[in-house]
């Protein structure tokens, strides 16, 4: 089977609007002078080596780390140290961890259901509906009345994006979202995300699967040492990489 | 083998098969833990004869023992014309058991109500304790369980108990009243609220300003000890002295400022009227009412509490009031706000390096100091604050290390949807953090519960207290020691044992891993 890039329509609108946006842990400076636009639709993969400041980025953007210049604005919403606009902003969020980091003490069911019954007072009937459909399309209906630690690896970030969907968010961010699970693990959640992408949700995806990005992204941005070294489309930024450290890291994590 | 096949592909499944049928049963299980090697078996034999030594010492103590006699002399008389040597005198426990579980001043034709307080008390803490079995709504039970037993044990009028629960749920009115007032009308409630407040800490702290100085006037005569004393007084005074107005201006206007966020007017006011209410209206309201209809028991003072009643009272209260406690000051210690993490450190750190025998001193003598002369706090009342503060601070320490042990993710995930601080530490936290912190916190009760006893040293007549003075003092039953002390230890280990055997379930039926 090819590898066939999908072809999806980006609009003009703007979802994410980051300007010099600069970000300090202390007296480290993880992100420098980031500029980034993102409109409606993009699928947008940040790759770089580790510590070069990706997923910090992402994490600006739902405000989980605080950033200290510049400015971010999502779908309209400045992010400033106001917390209502920091709970609305992450309510049209929806983000998925490393760890899943799914409720142990809830279950399946109830991991999805709890934020639209409590942030955005949705009847329980209702998000339960909401919940369940979400679930069917992760294929993993069966496991609703389960708990997080019955299931596998794989089940469970397809449970935390089922999760994520239930906020019917407009934008998600993935923080390496396969990078704890096993490779018959990874397929299945990757194929959960091609799904998510097809149907045109705004993606930004902090990842290594290079394989993902290709067919996937529309843009692939390299980070290092917190600033963006360069970004293209897959095709270009996979064949001809102009950067001498993009060079480098690609060389390095293709070369296996 | 010369020529080894490398290639191997499995042609037929191999199906499972039940494991060998080893020798089983009481012999094998004897082998393996009774008698595997030499040093085991040796250990064996000599448990045994331990065990049997002290059943042979003691089963005649128990089996000769007197059920029925007036005295100790008596008893010993009983013992020594049937020709025995040991045995005991279990009559007291018959002769003093109204003693021993409500002490010795606590009118007799009352005791039902102790009695019926206790037996609604496992109806009350049913829904609690077993929420999976016992439909919510009988939570309303538990919740109206306090005033009931309040009035039951300490009788007097019903209006009381009944007036502090609408004070209670009127102020529960109001918060939500001024939760939902739009932000105009909220302004002037803020503005007065604020002014009120400001005004009330201004005229409190001028007062204690003032006290502090007759104090440090008094206390100035005894050489350098006493005159550093009455310096370090004096210079509390002058400084509250100098505070007292720009304090209740910050307090007020602090108040006033937050009216567009709302939380602080709305505590400040549910305060208030609280306080109005208990302070001013309580005593007239229920006196009036109690004029028109009067339901009334016989009122027992506090000072007439005792036995093993004042320890399950003491303990059911202090327990019941420190676990929240504790996880306001276990969530007050993490939080970022400086003010009141400090407040939170600086309260546990103190609490947890006094020992609860000083705490308990400062209840029964201190504080008379420090109250208004006519005012009559109630002894019970002190001890139970003293011990819930102590109780606090250790269970806050242990639900705080469940707190840490919870992974960052739990908290960030909570936030990536949406959920408030409030909403994320109470459906998500803190089930998690508590249900770690089970076992810490059922230690801290179960210490809790037998430290109880140690309101004995302040004159309280509990069950060591009964014990200590008035029976083993009498002259029927002077120095009487293993029987009572044996009753005791046995009425606390029915109620620890089962305080753990019912944690140890609690543990089982929240496990959700590998069900």
């Amino acid at each position: 089977m090819a590898e066939q890039a999908i072809q999806m329509q980006v609009s003009d609108e703007i979802a994410i609007t980051i300007s010099k946006m600069n970000k300090w842990y202390g007296a480290f400076h993880v992100l420098r002078d980031i500029d980034l636009t993102v409109n409606r639709g993009e699928r947008i993969v940040i790759c770089g080596p580790s510590g070069s400041g990706k997923s910090t980025l992402i994490r600006c953007i739902n405000a989980l780390e605080e950033h200290q210049q510049g400015s971010i604005e999502v779908d309209g919403t400045l992010l400033s140290s106001d917390l209502k606009n920091i709970d609305k902003i992450r309510s049209e969020v929806g983000m998925c961890f490393q760890h899943f980091n799914l409720f142990p003490h809830l279950t399946i069911l109830e991991n999805c259901t709890l934020a639209p019954i409590w942030v955005r007072k949705t009847p329980k009937k209702e998000a339960e509906e909401t919940a369940m459909h979400f679930l069917e399309k992760v294929k993993i209906p069966e496991q609703a009345d389960k708990y997080p630690g019955q299931l596998s690896g794989g089940q469970q970030q397809r449970v935390a994006i089922a999760r994520s969907l239930c906020m019917r968010p407009r934008i998600m961010l993935f923080d390496e979202p396969t990078s704890a699970l096993d490779p018959e693990m990874i397929a299945e959640v990757l194929d959960t995300m091609i799904e998510l992408a097809e149907e045109g949700m705004t993606m930004l995806c902090v990842t290594h699967e290079m394989g993902f990005a290709r067919k996937v992204a529309n843009r692939v941005i390299f980070m290092d040492a917190g600033q963006i070294v360069e970004q293209n489309e897959p095709e270009s930024f996979f064949s001809n990489p102009q950067s001498p450290r993009t060079q480098l890291f690609l060389s390095q994590i293709l070369g296996h | 083998m010369s020529d080894t096949e490398l290639a191997f592909v499995r042609s037929e499944e191999i199906p499972p098969a039940p494991p060998p049928a080893s020798e089983a049963g009481a012999v094998k299980w004897m082998r393996e833990n009774l008698f595997a090697g030499w040093f085991n078996t040796l250990l064996t034999i000599l448990a045994i004869y331990i065990i049997g030594r002290f059943v042979v010492f003691a089963f005649p103590w128990f089996w000769n023992g007197v059920w029925d006699a007036g005295s100790i002399k008596e008893c010993r008389d009983i013992l020594s014309a049937a020709g025995k040597t040991t045995g005991a005198c279990f009559a007291v426990l018959v002769d003093r058991w109204d003693h021993l579980l409500f002490g010795f001043k606590y009118p007799a034709e009352g005791y039902w109500r102790p009695t019926l307080a206790f037996i609604m008390l496992i109806f009350a803490a049913a829904p609690a304790l077993f929420a999976q079995y016992v439909p919510r709504k009988f939570l309303i039970f538990t919740g109206l369980y306090p005033f009931i037993a309040f009035w039951l044990v300490w009788g007097g009028s019903l209006w009381v108990p009944l007036c502090i629960l609408a004070a209670i749920l009127a102020t529960a009115y109001i918060f939500r009243v001024v939760e939902n007032l739009d932000v105009g009308a909220r302004g002037v409630l803020a503005g007065i609220v604020g002014a009120a407040a400001g005004l009330g800490l201004a005229f409190l702290l001028f007062q204690g300003a003032t006290e502090l100085w007759f104090i440090s006037n008094s206390v100035g005569a005894g050489g350098a000890l006493g005159t550093l004393a009455s310096l370090l007084f004096k210079a509390a005074s002058i400084f509250m002295f100098v505070f007292f107005i720009p304090m209740g201006i910050f307090v007020g206007y602090a108040i006033y400022n937050d009216a567009e966020d709302g939380g602080l007017v709305t505590v400040v006011t549910a305060l208030f009227a609280i306080y109005v209410m208990l302070a001013y209206l309580l005593s007239p309201v229920s006196g009036a009412l109690n004029a028109i209809i009067p339901i009334e028991l016989q009122a027992v003072p506090s000072r007439d509490m005792g036995g093993y009643m004042l320890c399950l009272i003491l303990g059911t209260v202090c327990v019941s009031l420190s676990i929240p406690l504790g996880i306001v000051l276990a969530l007050g210690r993490q939080s970022n706000m400086p003010l009141i993490k400090g407040v939170c450190v600086v309260f546990i750190e103190f609490v947890r390096g006094v020992p609860l025998i000083t705490l308990l001193f400062v209840a029964n003598v201190m504080l008379a100091y420090f109250m208004p002369p006519q005012s009559n706090f109630d002894l019970i009342l002190r001890v139970i604050i003293m011990i819930t503060m102590f109780s606090a601070a250790y269970i806050a320490e242990v639900i705080r290390g469940g707190l840490a042990a919870l992974p960052k993710g739990q908290y960030e995930a909570a936030d990536s949807l949406g959920l408030n601080y409030t909403q994320s530490i109470r459906l998500i936290i803190l089930p998690q953090a508590l249900k770690i912190s089970i076992p810490g916190i059922v230690n801290v009760a179960v210490g809790l519960f037998k430290d109880t006893t140690l309101v004995s040293v302040i004159s309280m007549f509990d069950i060591v207290g009964m014990i200590r003075g008035p029976i083993q003092q009498s002259t029927d039953w002077i120095s009487i020691y293993w029987e009572v002390y044996l009753f005791a230890a046995m009425v606390f280990f029915v109620v620890c044992y089962s305080i753990s055997q019912y944690s140890q379930w609690l543990e089982r039926q929240l496990a959700t891993d590998h069900k």
